[in-house]
């Protein structure tokens, strides 16, 4: 039988000697009292009327509140609709738009998509055919090595967002290269991260994917200093959380770009920020990103498709249209914790990008909601069932 | 209706309608396909118990067990038949039957005292004792004039709870 699992399974005991190393990147006891109070906030009060002295069987029988939420919960709830990808409506309909609809799909099938391909590929060659060579070969020259590599992979990736028509309108003023200094931004598909680095070779903290893309992350995003966490393997946490504190320290390494929310979300809201990358004692300079889906949905709902498929559909579309904001730089607030710190920023980049925020943890997508919040509202009940009782009930 | 197909044909909407006693609009129903669908990954025709418990709004209710037992495996036109107890069309015999449903978990017509218990072990959990939540369920039928093993009818329950104040209405979200 599959294992269910919940979201704090680890939380309790896992304190290391650090304390909060551990609890990098699953949620911690703090973050769990944050989202059940947010949580508490939404669903309303399965309410117990008192409605006189003593419990009246009408009271009793009547769960319709609860009853209520739950069908409320069924029929749509804010959680599923961050990664729903809203179906467009079809303009190709009637008689003259439908051979100009075939015609668009010949043309994009047939001859934007193999010249995308043949780019893309030149692309590699080129790309693969220097960066080998200047890794491997260069041993003594450091600086020398690592701003051509940076170079290669700003290069590769221009040659990717060409390879789908990226129109990318960048706002704001460049990320500049500072020690103690990192960048969020919102998350939508893996192709965020490539359309920033055509711009700024990032170094990212990403989760570690299989097949292709993972041979890619191993072997020349490591390069850039990209750290790489594995969601299922606890033990990894405290490694990668180390590894951050290395990364921001030295001056030398390349801007680290974190994604807080955790998963790819689908660009109409934002989930909760993982604080984690609010605790590292630095400036954090957000950056909002906003697709526009007039020709395409760069929404990746990673259960759906891999990858591969998501590139290819993107390559087989007119084009990715998308406006990056590169916002003001803030840091910790006298008196404000790390997860009041990550909600004003994710309030920012919401802003900027018109998108609208849900109080849930991304997380969600794969763990159950804590058993404790059902909790909670048990004792609720049972509390104002126990005051109603009161000393009118023979417990012997 | 296709099991695979994301479309409703407009005799398939009168069909469920039908069905659900014209409790749901046309445009909810409509709605409420492509939440089915939203919800059915897997594209099955029918929505698996995980598949609900996906929906954390749904996961941290105390009663979604028992909702379970009652939605899950559900073909489209039941889901909707089952779900329009809740619609503001419904009469009080709808949300009354839906209620009962719940609470008779062996199916038997009866809601004993057992059955009334179970359900309050569900809302409280751990917060109360066995012994108290005897107490209560004791305490509300000697109250209303039955005796504490009885054990109550479709009647009764109308007889109980039909002077207003359910609150059992949902809106289905229109686009």
């Amino acid at each position: 039988m599959k294992k269910v699992h919940y979201m704090d399974d680890e939380v309790i005991g896992s304190e290391s000697p650090q304390g909060r190393d551990a609890s990098l990147f699953k949620p911690s006891k703090s973050e769990i009292n944050l989202y059940q109070r947010h949580v508490e906030d939404i669903l309303s009060d399965s309410a117990y009327k008192p409605d006189g002295e003593k419990i009246s069987l009408r009271n009793l029988l009547d769960i319709s509140p609860t009853l209520s939420e739950a069908a409320s919960a069924i029929i749509d709830d804010s959680f599923t609709r961050c990664f729903k990808s809203n179906q467009t409506e079809p303009w190709n309909w009637n008689i003259y738009l439908f051979p100009l609809w075939c015609l668009g799909v010949i043309v994009r099938y047939g001859i934007l998509f193999p010249i995308r391909l043949v780019l893309l590929t030149l692309g590699w060659i080129i790309f693969l055919g220097l960066f080998l060579p200047v890794h491997f070969g260069i041993k003594n020259h450091e600086e020398v090595r690592k701003t051509i590599e940076r170079g290669l992979v700003e290069f590769i990736c221009s040659v990717f967002v060409a390879s789908w028509t990226g129109v990318v309108r960048y706002h704001g003023p460049r990320p500049s290269r500072r020690a103690k200094q990192i960048f969020v931004a919102n998350h939508t598909s893996m192709i965020d991260f490539i359309i920033l680095e055509q711009m700024t070779a990032f170094a990212v903290i990403m989760q570690k994917h299989p097949g292709w893309v993972g041979l890619l992350q191993t072997t020349v995003l490591e390069s850039l200093g990209c750290i790489w966490f594995d969601r299922t393997e606890s033990k990894d946490r405290s490694i990668v959380a180390q590894k951050l504190k290395r990364h921001v320290e030295c001056e030398d390494s390349n801007p680290l770009l974190i994604f807080p929310e955790g998963t790819c979300v689908n660009n109409e809201y934002t989930v909760m920020f993982k604080k984690g990358a609010f605790e590292l004692d630095c400036t954090v300079c957000p950056i909002a990103i906003k697709y526009n889906k007039i020709f395409v949905d760069a929404f990746w709902n990673s259960k759906k498709q891999s990858f591969t498929m998501h590139l290819i559909g993107l390559m087989t579309s007119w084009a990715v249209v998308c406006d990056v904001w590169y916002l003001e730089p803030q840091t910790l607030k006298l008196g404000e914790t790390p997860i009041e710190f990550a909600e004003r920023v994710r309030e920012m980049i919401a802003n900027r990008a018109g998108i609208k925020k849900v109080p849930w943890d991304g997380y969600l997508k794969y763990y159950r909601p804590s058993i404790k919040l059902t909790e909670k509202k048990q004792q609720k009940f049972a509390d104002a069932l126990v005051s109603r009782l009161g000393d009118s009930v023979d417990w012997r | 209706m296709g099991n695979t197909s994301s479309m409703l044909t407009q005799y398939d909407i009168e069909d469920v309608e039908n069905h659900c006693s014209q409790r749901f609009t046309q445009r909810e129903i409509v709605s409420l396909y492509q939440r089915f669908c939203a919800l059915d990954r897997s594209g099955k025709g029918y929505i698996s118990g995980d598949e609900f418990m996906s929906v954390p709004e749904f996961a941290v209710n105390p009663l979604s067990q028992r909702l379970l037992g009652i939605l899950e495996g559900l073909n489209f036109k039941e889901f909707v038949a089952v779900l329009s107890a809740f619609s503001p069309l419904a009469t009080i015999n709808d949300k009354l039957d839906f209620i009962f449903r719940v609470y008779d978990i062996r199916n038997n017509g009866k809601v004993s005292s057992e059955d009334m218990i179970r359900v309050l072990r569900d809302l409280s959990g751990d917060f109360l004792t066995d012994k108290q939540r005897q107490a209560v369920v004791t305490q509300a039928l000697e109250e209303s004039g039955y005796s504490k093993d009885y054990s109550l009818t479709p009647e009764d329950f109308l007889k109980v709870l039909s002077n207003g104040g359910l609150k059992m209405d949902v809106e289905v979200p229109i686009d």
